[in-house]
């Protein structure tokens, strides 16, 4: 058995099939599940200046481009093993650096607050034992988290929910469009409008305080019918819901506060990213985008695109993540007049820019570790592949040592 | 879906028992439930009924690479999410503690099981459409969200 890292749900129950000591099938994987285990095309190849090179040189240059950086920053890791995260904190401890990730755009505040204990969570475990009504808001499990349905929260059997969906659970769907998700939860796709949840929430807190909203009062309050008599619901916030509510998200925690019986799961993306989180909060009190300095610690205000944009950073450790792919043109040509150090497995856009590039190994496949599944249950990753790739952590290790 | 009525509309409709059935929609049952092969309607090759028959031919033509029980599974649109595996019944009595709860099918005795990313059926003489006491079920084809299964 391994331990899929194609998205947080961090499946355990993969079989794979090897042959001459490479992954020839798997079972049980999703498709999005049997490709990552199945590897990248192309491997990463050691680098100085975009001309091959090997793996110590390559170190020795990036330690010596790090030793000449003011203001470096670390970014990525949501792809890394928990022990790779905690050396990467250790690392911009060392060297001085701001250490951020995907989640300072994506789901980052509402892992705090969860952190902080501000909102009501659970384990996906209770879900699957409990749960009778889920909510996906703002997410397409379905494409993001394929076996998330199957696997926990509406189709699988659990102690009290022992007579299958159609009469013990109920599943509802809240996004812009209908999605595989939405198709699934039928009459109970609620359709908005692009940015209209903050109207939406606002309508719902209304129904379910007993007042006939404005707008589509009748589908209001069946839906805040539906949700008041739940007797152990799960809300599952998706980035479509983040990204539209990200000005003002007391709004989310008022909402919660009227649901009593619900508890709410953050729809993490990449496979750790969770990990992260809970590693810096852990250490540092925040979640992200922290700069460590002689001072100590203090909340950097500048994630990875400000800090682009204002010229902050003068080096960029980019571990286990494409920013390139994701960036604003508009912050890009800061990034290529500054040295940009790549560690990962695959290529990718930002080793295609990098000035350095480190290969390491494919974490839960050549590498063993452990990992924080969305909802905070740490999961064991297993080594299967016998290789010479050093694992992140390592990398990471060495290049503080060369420092 | 395919349906009898489509099929029993193409057929030429003169119930001359030749197909050894008693009326074409009997045969169009037949042909349906998968007992009987076009070709034994010999009206039906005559010329004037080509286009008819091509039609027909068509209609029939997915099923050719079905199973005995007629289930298709389209690997092409299946996203290996494993609803399907979790959601049949026959699944759920055959492996509680495993498929049923959804975790991985823990036996072979289970219909859907999904290998390389993708479901494949197997076991498909236990499904619950089919046999003596057959029930029109759903449980696969209602959780699939790309309709990667169908039964013709
Ligand atoms: S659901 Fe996620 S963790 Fe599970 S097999 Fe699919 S990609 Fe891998
Ligand atoms: S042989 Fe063809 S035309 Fe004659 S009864 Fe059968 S189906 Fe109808
Ligand atoms: S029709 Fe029902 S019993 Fe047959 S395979 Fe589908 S879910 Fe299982
Ligand atoms: S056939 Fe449909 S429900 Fe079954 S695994 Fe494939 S996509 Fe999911």
């Amino acid at each position: 058995m391994l331990t899929c890292t194609g998205c947080s749900l961090l499946c355990e129950d993969i079989e794979a099939i090897i042959e001459d000591n490479k992954i020839k099938g798997t079972k049980n994987a999703c498709r999005r599940g049997a490709a990552r285990i199945k590897g990248c095309a192309n491997r990463l190849v050691p680098s100085i200046d975009q001309k091959p090179s090997d793996v110590e040189s390559s170190i020795k240059k990036a330690a010596e481009l790090l030793r000449n950086a003011k203001s470096p920053m670390i970014f990525g890791f949501d792809n890394s093993s928990c022990e790779a995260q905690v050396q990467g904190i250790q690392f911009a401890q060392k060297i001085h650096a701001v250490i951020d990730d995907t989640s300072s755009f994506c789901q980052g505040l509402l892992m705090e607050i969860i952190l902080q204990k501000k909102l009501k969570t659970c384990s996906l475990d209770d879900i699957r034992n409990k749960a009778d009504v889920l909510v996906y808001w703002g997410s397409d499990a379905q494409d993001s988290h394929p076996r998330h349905l199957s696997r926990f929260s509406y189709f699988p059997r659990g102690e009290s929910r022992q007579r299958g969906y159609e009469e013990d659970r109920l599943a509802i769907a809240i996004d812009v469009r209908e999605s595989n998700t939405a198709k699934i939860c039928k009459k109970h796709f609620y359709r908005i409008n692009p940015k209209g949840d903050r109207e939406f929430i606002l309508a719902l807190m209304e129904a379910l305080s007993g007042k006939a909203p404005v707008n589509d009062a009748k589908n209001m309050l069946e839906l805040a019918g539906v949700l008041k008599k739940a007797q152990f619901g799960a809300i599952f916030v998706g980035i479509g819901l983040m990204y539209s509510i990200k000005n003002d998200f007391e709004i989310l925690t008022k909402l919660a506060n009227m649901l009593p019986k619900f508890s709410i799961m953050p729809m993490v993306g990449h496979y750790n990213m969770r990990g992260l989180n809970e590693a810096l909060f852990k250490e540092t009190g925040y979640v992200n985008r922290v700069k460590f300095d002689e001072k100590g610690v203090q909340d950097n205000k500048y994630a990875l695109i400000e800090a682009l944009k204002n010229k902050s950073i003068d080096a960029l450790v980019v571990v286990g993540s494409d920013p390139v792919l994701s960036l604003p043109r508009s912050v890009l040509s800061h990034l290529s007049s500054i040295p940009v150090i790549c560690i990962d497995p695959c290529q990718t856009f930002t080793s295609k820019i990098s000035s350095v590039n480190i290969p390491c190994a494919a974490t839960g496949v050549e590498s063993a570790g452990s990992a924080v599944r969305m909802d905070g249950k740490v999961i064991t990753l297993k080594k299967i592949i016998e290789n010479n790739y050093r694992s992140d952590e390592d990398v990471i290790k060495q290049l503080m040592g060369a420092i | 879906m395919l349906t009898v009525i489509e099929i029993y509309q193409l057929l030429p409709k003169t119930n001359c028992k030749i197909c050894g059935d008693s009326t074409c929609m009997a045969f169009a049952v037949s042909l349906l439930g998968r007992r009987k092969k076009l070709v034994e309607c010999t009206p039906i090759l005559e010329e004037n009924f080509k286009k008819q028959k091509e039609k027909l031919d068509s209609l029939l033509l997915p099923s050719a690479g079905a199973s005995e029980t007629g289930m298709i599974v389209h690997p092409e649109l299946c996203t290996g999410c494993g609803n399907c595996v979790v959601a049949c019944p026959v699944d759920v009595a055959n492996d509680p503690h495993g498929a049923g709860m959804g975790c991985a099918p823990t036996n072979d005795r289970v219909i859907f099981k999904v290998v390389e990313g993708k479901v494949i059926a197997s076991n498909v003489q236990e499904c619950r459409r089919f046999g003596k006491n057959k029930v029109l079920c759903y449980a696969c084809i209602d959780p699939c969200p790309t309709g990667a299964i169908e039964f013709a």
